[in-house]
C-alpha cells in the first residue's frame, strides 16, 4: 500500500476485502457446508447469550404472573373452575365417542406406533440473524444426544429437521425454509409427494398430478419416505390449489405454529421407521383398549 | 488527540469525527446481534429490522473513516452471516454490509449527518442499497432467483429509518465529549 495515494488506500481495501468474502462465497457453494468453524465460533459465543435471555424472559414472566399480575385472580379462578366442570362433562363425552372415530383411532395408532421412539424436550433459544433463512437454536446439542437430521416437531405437527448440532446447542431447518422438503401425503387419499418451503409462511406441495382429486382443508401429513419423520404426523393442511400442467401448485399452512415457537420436541433417532415396526402390529390391534385420552395429545 | 472530538476540513466544510468510549463499538455490535437473533422468538414481527445494519451505518457515519467503516461492516456482515442459516452462506451480508461501511463513512466524511432528517434520508436509501447488493450477490453468485423490489422492501426500509433515528439519538451519548 505504500506506493498507492492515500486517498485510494480505502478504495483498494474495500476492493480487496470483497475479493476476499467473493473466494469465500465461491469455496461454500463448490464444497457442501459441514458446520464451518467460524459459524461454531459465533454461535458458541452468543448461545449463552441467548440461552440467558430466554431464562431471564422465563423468570420475568414468572415472576410478573405470579406476584404482581393477581389484581383479577379470585374472578378467574372461580370462572376457570366453572369452565373447568363443562370441561370434565364435556371431556367425558368426547372420550366415549373417540373409541369410534376413525381420525381419533389413526391418531391413537400414530401415537402406540411411537412408543419407542426417544423423544427430547428442547427450548428455543434464538433464530435466524437474517429474514432469508428460517432457522431457530434450541438449548439443546450434541451433549443431549441431537444429531444432525433429527426431526423435530411439537404436539401439532412437524417443525423441521436437525442440521447442525453443537454441543449445548443445535441449530433447525424450518420447513418453511427454502431449502427444507418433508416426504408427506393427502390424509384422505393417499397420494404421496414431498412437501417444501417456499421461504413464506405456506409451503408448497409439488408434484401432485392434475388427474389427482386434492380437496381444500385436506389434511397433509408426514409419509415416512424421507426417513426423518415416522408416517401419519400432522403437516400442516391444504389452503390453495391451482391447476398446472403436469403438477397442480398445492400450498399448504403448517400444522405447528412456526412463527411462535418457544417449545419443541426433538426425535432422537435417525431411524423413525424402524423404531416403529416393532410396535406397530399389536398397537393397532390394541387402539381402542388405550383410551381416548391418549389420542387427544398427538 | 485520540481522547477528544477534533475537526477535519474537508471539501471546505468543518467535518466533526467523532470517538467513542473503548468497548462502545464492540458492545453496540454485540448487543445488535444478540437482539436481532433473540428477539424474533418472540416478537416475529422484530425481524424486519436490521440492527446489525443500523450500527455499520452509524459508526460509518461518525467515525467517517472510510477503511475503519468498511472493516467494521465486513465483521458485523459475517457474524451475522454466521448466525444465519444454511442458505445464507458465509459473505452474503459480509460483502454487502462492507459496502455500506465504505459508503456511510465515506457520505459522512462530506456532509453533515447530525440531523435527524439527514439520518432518516441515509438510512433509508442505505437499506436500499444494502439489500440491492444482497440480491445482486445471490443473482450472480448463488444464481437464485430474487426480487429486486418488493412492498415489504419499501416497509423495511421505512421502519428501519425511523428506528434508526431514534437509535443514532441514543448512540451518539456514548460518544466521547
Amino acid at each position: 500500500m505504500a506506493g498507492i495515494p492515500s486517498r485510494h488506500k480505502s478504495l483498494v481495501l474495500l476492493a480487496g476485502v470483497i475479493l476476499l468474502q467473493v473466494v469465500l462465497l465461491a469455496v461454500q457453494i463448490k464444497r457442501d457446508s459441514q458446520g464451518r468453524l467460524l459459524r461454531v465460533w459465533t454461535v458458541g459465543a452468543m448461545s449463552p447469550f441467548q440461552r440467558a435471555g430466554a431464562k431471564g424472559i422465563g423468570n420475568i414472566r414468572g415472576t410478573w404472573s405470579h406476584y404482581f399480575a393477581l389484581q383479577n385472580t379470585s374472578r378467574e379462578n372461580e370462572q376457570l373452575r366453572r369452565e373447568n366442570d363443562e370441561l370434565k362433562l364435556r371431556m367425558n363425552q368426547l372420550q366415549s365417542k373417540a373409541t369410534e372415530a376413525d381420525r381419533l383411532a389413526a391418531l391413537l395408532n400414530f401415537r402406540q406406533a411411537q412408543r419407542n421412539v426417544p423423544m427430547l424436550a428442547a427450548r428455543v433459544i434464538g433464530t435466524s440473524a437474517d429474514s432469508a433463512s428460517q432457522t431457530i437454536y434450541l438449548d439443546r446439542g450434541e451433549r443431549d444426544g441431537i444429531r444432525r437430521n433429527m426431526g423435530v416437531i411439537t404436539p401439532d405437527g412437524v417443525v423441521g429437521k436437525v442440521i447442525e448440532s453443537y454441543r449445548d446447542t443445535a441449530q433447525v431447518l424450518l420447513l418453511t425454509d427454502k431449502d427444507s422438503g418433508v416426504g408427506a401425503m393427502l390424509a384422505d387419499s393417499r397420494i404421496q409427494s414431498p412437501v417444501g418451503g417456499t421461504g413464506e409462511p405456506l409451503l408448497s406441495m409439488k408434484y401432485i398430478p392434475t388427474d389427482d382429486t386434492v380437496n381444500l382443508g385436506e389434511h397433509v401429513v408426514t409419509s415416512g419416505m424421507d426417513r426423518i419423520f415416522p408416517r401419519d404426523l400432522p403437516v400442516g393442511v391444504v389452503t390453495e390449489i391451482k391447476t398446472g400442467r403436469p403438477f397442480q401448485q398445492v400450498r399448504v399452512r403448517p400444522a405447528a405454529n412456526l412463527q411462535r415457537l418457544e417449545e419443541v420436541i426433538v426425535l432422537l433417532t435417525l431411524h423413525p421407521m424402524e423404531q416403529r415396526k416393532e410396535p406397530a402390529a399389536p398397537a393397532a390391534a390394541s387402539g381402542k383398549s388405550v383410551g381416548g385420552t391418549a389420542a387427544v395429545n398427538p | 488527540m485520540m481522547n477528544d472530538a477534533f475537526d477535519l476540513r474537508l471539501a471546505e466544510t468543518h467535518i466533526e469525527v467523532h470517538k467513542f468510549r473503548s468497548g462502545a463499538i464492540v458492545a453496540a455490535t454485540f448487543l445488535a446481534l444478540i437482539l436481532q437473533a433473540f428477539v424474533p422468538v418472540y416478537i416475529p414481527k422484530f425481524a424486519v429490522l436490521d440492527l446489525p445494519l443500523l450500527i455499520t451505518i452509524y459508526f460509518g457515519l461518525s467515525r467517517r473513516n472510510p477503511s475503519t467503516g468498511l472493516l467494521l461492516g465486513m465483521v458485523i456482515g459475517l457474524l451475522q452471516d454466521s448466525l444465519s442459516g444454511p442458505t445464507v452462506p458465509l459473505g452474503l451480508y459480509g460483502i454487502a454490509k462492507t459496502i455500506i461501511g465504505y459508503l456511510a463513512s465515506s457520505i459522512g466524511a462530506r456532509l453533515d449527518t447530525e440531523h435527524p432528517a439527514a439520518r432518516l434520508a441515509l438510512t433509508m436509501m442505505f437499506f436500499v442499497v444494502h439489500q440491492g447488493f444482497i440480491t445482486l450477490t445471490r443473482r450472480l453468485l448463488l444464481a437464485e432467483p430474487e426480487q429486486w423490489f418488493t412492498l415489504r422492501l419499501a416497509i423495511a426500509a421505512a421502519v428501519n429509518a425511523v428506528v434508526a433515528v431514534l437509535l443514532f439519538a441514543v448512540l451518539d451519548r456514548l460518544r466521547r465529549s
